[in-house]
């Protein structure tokens, strides 16, 4: 039944979070290919939208899990990425607004034996289903949610969502929009979520990475994924897209490495770093960013997901930028252990039948008779 | 405990209302002499009645908490209309309840609250007690505190605690009257005060001070006695509505093989049933409180989803919310019960008292065309069997199933009898484990291809190999069930879905008329909790020498097959319901029949003697009589058949 982690988290007496999943058995059935998990249905979605590619990443990704098709299901909302089910071959649900993790807190509770895997896009998670977001982070229910933030309501044609910047024109918003955006990360992080990581759709290489370690990880990983829209917000992620300026807009966050980011020292004692790094920010309590010549080796932070204390991940989640998108750190900001609701939720269920000792169907009439039949009962002849 | 000769006289029936304040213990009183008058074998009928505040402000008229208890010797039908005896803990209880007392009632009051800050806070200038205002009644005063405090004062609690044990001794005073077996609350107050001995101790000497009371005081003449009722025969037990819901649903898990899960979200009066759920992990039972009404939908949907019985209970305004949700399970057509336990509305309405206005909400509430079977229980021990009855259609037909109970049901006792396992249906979820369209290599998995006598869709669960397949909110193609926006494949699909509900009416039993002559003009016909209050509205038109017809509706969507036939018998159709005509419009579109509808909403039953007016009224009007219904149209008068 159990499959080996696919990232070795380190932390002593973690459970994989596709442990309880059972694994495809490569030599009988033959090893799995993405065209297995691609399914018939014709892909809808704009020419050029990052939906493509984080959904070619998935296919390609599945197969790597080991797990049996048939017990991997998808959940979504609604939105541009929460068609993305129909188009994948195992089993899925395309459900209502904003619900999907409420969904598939019942699919995991109800069953070990799945893996379960919500997509949402930034309307969906956090605007309509915010209430359930937060919810299913602090339970940490058992699932991967994929949130799709490209800061924009495409399906709807063009209003700003929680995460677009202030004062963004759009249809909805002709003088600009006025609320202040949400920083998906910060708030999973505040809600006192177990795993919390970001990605871009056009990075294959680290989506899939991101993708490994959400999966393995036992309880509710959200991952954002900047996705580009090119019809109604193209250009969003453009900073740190482009190669002149990447370098200096992704901070790339390592377990156990250093954060520096900038143009890299090619020689030197600070060969392979980046020209600016993180440190401690002793006014504020959280982290500033500075030349990496202007500090000691010693006091630049190093990133630690495994830290049980979610402050310094969050202070790193505050260097996104909440306007333009000039600066934000990519990687996984938190993984941690803690109990998944579910796990819990079916040992109260299986101590509670084990302590009856009854599961099969005759015991269980027989039960039934018990339970309705008790209390104060009389005979009339 | 029995004492020196005192007249007892027979009685064929009470009705008690304990009153108090909310903080008084009186649910926990009430309930205590229900329990006994149970297990002494008389039938009963409870009607709870308290404010939503837990604790509204002492001696005040909205504090009121209130538990009327009807029992007889003879199978009796509502809580009643009028109470015989009224036990008032302050003034305030007394002023809330008089109102309904008949002339000649006993109301036995506590004295020791009657002070003039207390008078003034429930709106007497001067004390009741002292006129000639209650001279209708026989009034016995007795100062239950003082009494209790005295009777406890050996277990060395404060005067505040000591005073807390009244509700039992006027508890005892009540078992002494009416010789009520005092073992089942002798054992009660030891289990629930193991903990506190000295509590414990004070409440039981509290009881047996009051039943002594009764016994030696000169001012209590009188105990009465109320034989057992002649039941059918069986196993009884005492239940209210909730628990038998609560039951049921439970039995519906066992009869189909599919764990239970209940996803939900607390509201009043529908709690109870996620607390007593929870208490049953070991049949399997999941219980999921979840942030929201909808994440409580939601989950339950997913669970369902993944091969379990998904269940979520609330009221009123909790349908509100889940309404895109339970649209969706229409969608996706997959088992899932919402219980609706229906309160005063609209909004928040009056959350402790009782209604029956949602089951327009229930049919209709909805965006599209989204039809859904309703369900109602007719009294608190059919809310077991109703609920085995949404888990089967649910299940069988991979639709959702709206169980309308309602707040008297939810909170009200009757004894029940507890039926056999093998009295039950099973349920047989069906699961599909193969491929059923085409073959060979080119076999595939259709989700909508339909069972031709149900026409419900296969139920493939997740872990289902070579079944994989995606549902959704979007509409979807006849059989194979990919998106389809082809205009007459909607048609098509809006039209299945509507006549796999209607074909429901296949399975249901018809309706059945209760009209002994076979010659009534009116046909008297109402649905859920309305039950008791038409049949015994209906008891007394007939004790008053008229005819009239009889009939319940357990199903109000579909309807029984041969209802249109059974209304066109009649020439006049009464529809009594605690709203403003939501049955009587449902039948007056359907069957073309010119329903005239009795409808309260004031959060509580229809009371029998008004009932039995009306009825009458429309019996004059098809016969072309007058009517009269003497004794039988006051509400003094008893019953039964």
């Amino acid at each position: 039944m159990s499959t080996t982690p696919l990232t070795d988290l380190g932390l002593p007496g973690l459970r994989s979070g596709t442990e309880l999943v059972p694994s495809h058995d490569s030599e009988a059935d033959g090893a799995q290919t993405a065209k297995e998990f691609t399914s018939d249905q014709e892909v809808r979605w704009c020419p050029g939208c990052g939906d493509y590619a984080v959904l070619k990443a998935v296919q390609s990704f599945l197969p790597d899990l080991g797990l049996r098709r048939e017990n991997i299901v998808f959940v979504s909302g609604i939105g541009c990425s929460s068609r993305f089910p129909y188009y994948l071959d195992t089993y899925g649900m395309h459900s209502i607004h904003g619900r999907a993790p409420s969904i598939a807190t019942g699919i995991a509770t109800a069953r070990e034996d799945l893996s379960v895997w919500v997509v949402t896009g930034d309307g969906d998670a956090l605007s309509i289903g915010g209430n359930h977001l937060i919810h299913a982070l602090r339970r940490n229910v058992n699932m991967t949610i994929l949130l799709f933030n490209n800061r924009i309501y495409g399906l709807t044609k063009g209003q700003y969502s929680p995460t677009s910047e202030t004062g963004k024109v759009t249809k909805s918003t002709p003088m600009g929009s006025l609320d202040h955006p949400f920083n998906p990360v910060s708030l999973a992080l505040g809600a006192e979520a177990t795993f919390v990581a970001r990605t871009i759709d056009s990075d294959r290489k680290h989506l899939t990475s991101v993708l490994a370690a959400a999966a393995a990880h036992r309880g509710t990983s959200l991952v954002e994924i900047y996705q580009n829209c090119p019809i109604f917000n193209d250009g969003a992620f453009d900073a740190i897209k482009s190669p002149e300026t990447k370098a200096d807009a992704i901070i790339p966050l390592v377990h156990g490495e250093p954060v520096t980011f900038g143009a890299q020292f090619e020689d030197g004692p600070l060969v392979g770093k980046g020209s600016k790094a993180l440190i401690r920010d002793q006014a504020t309590g959280g982290v500033k960013v500075v030349a990496t010549t202007d500090v000691d080796a010693a006091d630049i932070v190093v990133h630690d997901a495994h830290s049980p204390d979610p402050t310094m991940a969050f202070a790193i989640s505050r260097l996104t930028d909440s306007g333009y998108l000039n600066t934000s750190p990519i990687g996984i900001f938190r993984q941690v252990e803690r109990t998944t609701y579910d796990d819990a939720a079916r040992e109260q269920v299986a101590a509670s039948r084990s302590a009856a000792s009854g599961d099969d169907t005759a015991d269980q009439s027989a039960r039934l008779a018990g339970l309705i039949g008790g209390g104060d009962t009389w005979t009339i002849l | 405990m029995s004492g020196p000769a005192k007249q007892v006289k027979q009685l064929d029936r009470v009705i008690i209302r304990f009153a108090g304040d909310s903080g008084d213990g009186m649910q926990l009183t009430g309930d205590r002499f229900t329990q006994e008058t149970a297990a002494f074998g008389n039938d009963l009928v409870t009607l709870p009645n308290f404010p939503a505040e837990i604790r509204a402000p002492q001696g005040t008229l909205p504090g009121v908490s209130s538990f009327q208890v009807h029992f007889a010797d003879h199978d009796i039908l509502t809580a009643g209309d009028a109470p015989d005896v009224l036990v008032a803990m302050n003034p305030a209880a007394l002023r809330a309840n008089l109102g309904d007392l008949h002339k000649g009632a006993t109301i036995i009051v506590d004295t020791h609250d009657f002070t003039a800050r207390n008078l003034t806070k429930a709106g007497y200038q001067d004390n009741p007690l002292e006129g000639d205002s209650l001279d209708a009644y026989a009034v016995h005063t007795v100062d239950l505190t003082g009494m209790t405090v005295e009777a406890v004062k050996d277990y060395g609690l404060s005067r505040k605690d000591a005073s807390r044990a009244k509700n039992m001794f006027a508890l005892g005073l009540l078992s002494w009257m009416y010789g009520r077996p005092t073992d089942p609350t002798t054992t009660f107050l030891e289990k629930r005060f193991a903990k506190v001995p000295d509590i414990r101790d004070a409440n039981i000497a509290a009881f047996k001070a009051g039943w002594n009371f009764g016994e030696t005081t000169e001012a209590f003449a009188v105990q009465y006695e109320i034989k057992p009722a002649t039941l059918p025969p069986g196993t009884y037990r005492n239940i209210t509505g909730n628990l038998a819901l609560a039951y049921g649903l439970v039995a519906g898990s066992v009869q189909s093989g599919l764990p239970l899960f209940l996803g939900t979200y607390p509201i009043t009066p529908a709690s109870d049933i996620l607390h007593e759920l929870s208490k049953h992990k070991s049949f399997g039972v999941t219980t999921f409180q979840a942030e929201d009404e909808i994440a409580g939908v939601g989950a339950a949907i997913g669970a369902s989803y993944a091969g379990h019985l998904g269940v979520t209970s609330t009221s009123g305004p909790g349908v509100a919310l889940k309404s895109e949700a339970i649209g969706l399970a229409v969608m996706t057509e997959l088992p899932l019960v919402v219980v609706d336990v229906q309160r005063g509305g609209p909004s928040t309405g009056l959350p402790t008292k009782t209604e029956q206005a949602d089951l327009l909400q229930a049919m209709f509430g909805r965006n599209g065309e989204a039809p859904v079977p309703v369900v109602a229980p007719q009294s608190p021990g059919d809310c077991f069997a109703a609920a085995v009855e949404a888990a089967r259609i649910a299940v069988t037909y991979r639709t959702p199933v709206l169980l309308l109970s309602d707040g008297y049901l939810a909170n009200g006792s009757e004894p029940w009898r507890v039926p056999t396992i093998d009295e039950l249906p099973v349920i047989d979820p069906a699961f599909a484990t193969e491929k059923n369209h085409g073959s060979g290599d080119d076999a595939e998995f259709w989700p909508y291809l339909r069972d031709e006598a149900t026409l419900a869709r296969p139920w493939a669960i997740p872990g289902t190999p070579g079944l994989e397949h995606r549902i959704g909110g979007l509409e979807k193609g006849d059989g194979h069930g990919n998106i389809s926006y082809d205009p007459a494949n909607h048609d098509f699909m809006v039209r299945t879905r509507q006549a796999k509900v209607d074909r429901i009416a296949e399975t249901i039993p018809p309706v059945e008329v209760d009209d002994p002559s076979g010659e009534a003009k009116v046909l008297v016909i109402g649905w859920g909790s309305t039950y008791g209050p038409i049949g015994a509205g209906v008891r007394r038109v007939r004790k008053a020498g008229y005819k009239v017809a009889q009939a319940h509706l357990r199903h109000l969507n579909p309807f029984p097959s041969n209802l249109g036939e059974v209304l066109k018998g009649y020439d006049k159709v009464l529809v009594p319901e605690m709203n403003l005509g939501q049955l009587s419009l449902l039948l007056r579109a359907k069957y073309l029949v010119d329903a005239v509808g009795y409808n309260h909403v004031r959060g509580l039953p229809l009371k029998a003697t008004e009932l039995a007016h009306a009825i009458g009224e429309l019996v004059g009007q098809a016969e072309g009589i007058d009517i009269e219904l003497g004794v039988w149209g006051e509400p003094t008068q008893k019953e039964h058949i």
